[in-house]
């Protein structure tokens, strides 16, 4: 599908496009899935209570912690991770579509993307 | 009730939302939230948090299948979703301003409009019109496949498409939902596009737009891991099982009765958010 010389065409980046969303989907459903059997198994039966609001401890909210405790197979946090994972699908689609519009040489939709992507890393990491 | 029976009945739940969504086209993530917050006495934010990670799920499985088909237009797309990304920080950002009782009645009338829309017969607004010179700058006129062969088309009303496009990412940063209603409002009547493409093209947008409403929930710490796994993963393979027997289903029937059922939480969210018992 890749080829070295000249430009892609839409048909091409719409493959891969496709690809890339069903891939991110899939990765981040098993890894959910894989959390999500680990917490059952420890906490479930427990009782929950979500009828107050209260934020989530810090190191769920951030990408560093939740990358630690992910790691260290935390089973809230490994959960949390796969739903990152999922965020980050469309986000690594912009990512994807700034670069072929690159290749295509139609740098106005480079710009476009570019604005795109900006607020999406500025809602995730910046606010 | 312990947690792996709250996470159970969730999942069937979500699974129900999301095969019911997928076949009549309104989407899972629209009774995510009225379910949770009416019958599991969840609070709104955990509820929109969550239902905004179920649609990224939905709208990525789906996207990536119509993508692949040829209808959906990757610069209509990638144009819009400026409006709607930006609109989306808005929204999330009024999340945390306005009162639960605001944000339940919001939601009720979007959720109502929704129904309404989906049981109106949907008119195909194209034009034989000369290429509008702002559409041809941007080259948003494509073409899509049909049995004759690719069939082209001309876009119209960008400054309008992209204001409603914003307010689309408002509401979906706002409320956790897609937003769909609003997005085919605005790319089948204000941008005059095919249903095939309006509908694909929407559809693709659906996963940026809340992607970036969830990026700010997860930093505030609005979602919940225990609670969105069971929604994420139940919307989102009822919505694959759905799309796998939407050929042989009678979809009119079922939509009336999913409108029924949104009619109806609809109404009962307007009333706890009137009486504050939300």
């Amino acid at each position: 599908m890749r080829r070295s010389r000249g430009r892609w065409t839409d048909e091409q980046v719409e493959q891969i496009v496709g690809n890339l969303l069903r891939g991110g989907v899939i990765l981040a459903a098993g890894v959910v899935a894989i959390g999500g059997v680990l917490y059952l198994i420890h906490y479930g039966t427990t009782s929950p209570n979500y009828h107050v609001f209260r934020e989530e401890r810090s190191s769920l909210r951030q990408l560093p912690g939740i990358v630690a405790e992910a790691t260290s197979l935390r089973r809230r946090g490994l959960i949390q991770l796969g739903l990152v994972l999922l965020i980050a699908t469309p986000i690594v689609r912009v990512a994807f579509s700034a670069f072929a519009f690159a290749k295509q040489h139609d740098y106005t939709y480079v710009i476009v993307t570019l604005i795109v992507l900006g607020v999406l890393l500025y809602s995730l990491i910046g606010s | 009730m312990n947690i792996l029976e709250f996470t159970l009945i969730i999942w069937l739940c979500s699974l129900g939302a999301g095969f019911l969504g997928s076949l009549t086209g309104l989407g899972g993530g629209v009774v995510i939230v009225p379910l949770l917050t009416l019958f599991f006495a969840v609070d709104i934010k955990y509820a929109i948090g969550t239902a905004l990670i179920s649609v990224i799920a939905t709208s990525s499985g789906a996207a990536a299948a119509y993508v692949k088909e040829g209808y959906t237009n990757i610069r209509i797309g990638m144009f819009l979703e400026i409006a709607t990304t930006f609109g989306a920080l808005l929204g999330a950002f009024l999340t945390t301003k306005l009162s639960t009782s605001a944000i339940a009645i919001i939601f009720s009338v979007v959720l109502l409009y929704s129904a309404y829309l989906s049981n109106k017969h949907r008119e195909e607004h194209l034009v034989e019109a000369q290429p509008n010179p702002l559409a041809t700058r941007l080259r948003l006129n494509g073409s899509y496949p049909t049995p004759e062969g690719p069939q082209s088309y001309f876009v119209r009303g960008v400054p309008l498409g992209f204001s409603l496009m914003f307010l689309a990412g408002t509401l979906s940063g706002l409320l956790g939902i897609g937003a769909g209603a609003v997005k085919v409002l605005a790319m089948d009547h204000a941008m005059g596009l095919p249903f095939k493409v309006s509908t694909t093209t929407s559809n693709f947008m659906i996963g940026v737009t809340a992607a970036t409403g969830a990026g700010v929930y997860l930093s505030r710490g609005y979602i919940d891991p225990g609670l969105a796994m069971p929604v994420m993963l139940g919307v989102l393979f009822g919505s694959l099982l759905g799309a796998r027997i939407l050929v042989s289903a009678n979809t009119l029937f079922l939509r009336r009765i999913f409108s029924g059922v949104i009619f109806v939480l609809a109404l009962e969210m307007i009333y706890k958010g009137l009486t504050g018992k939300l």
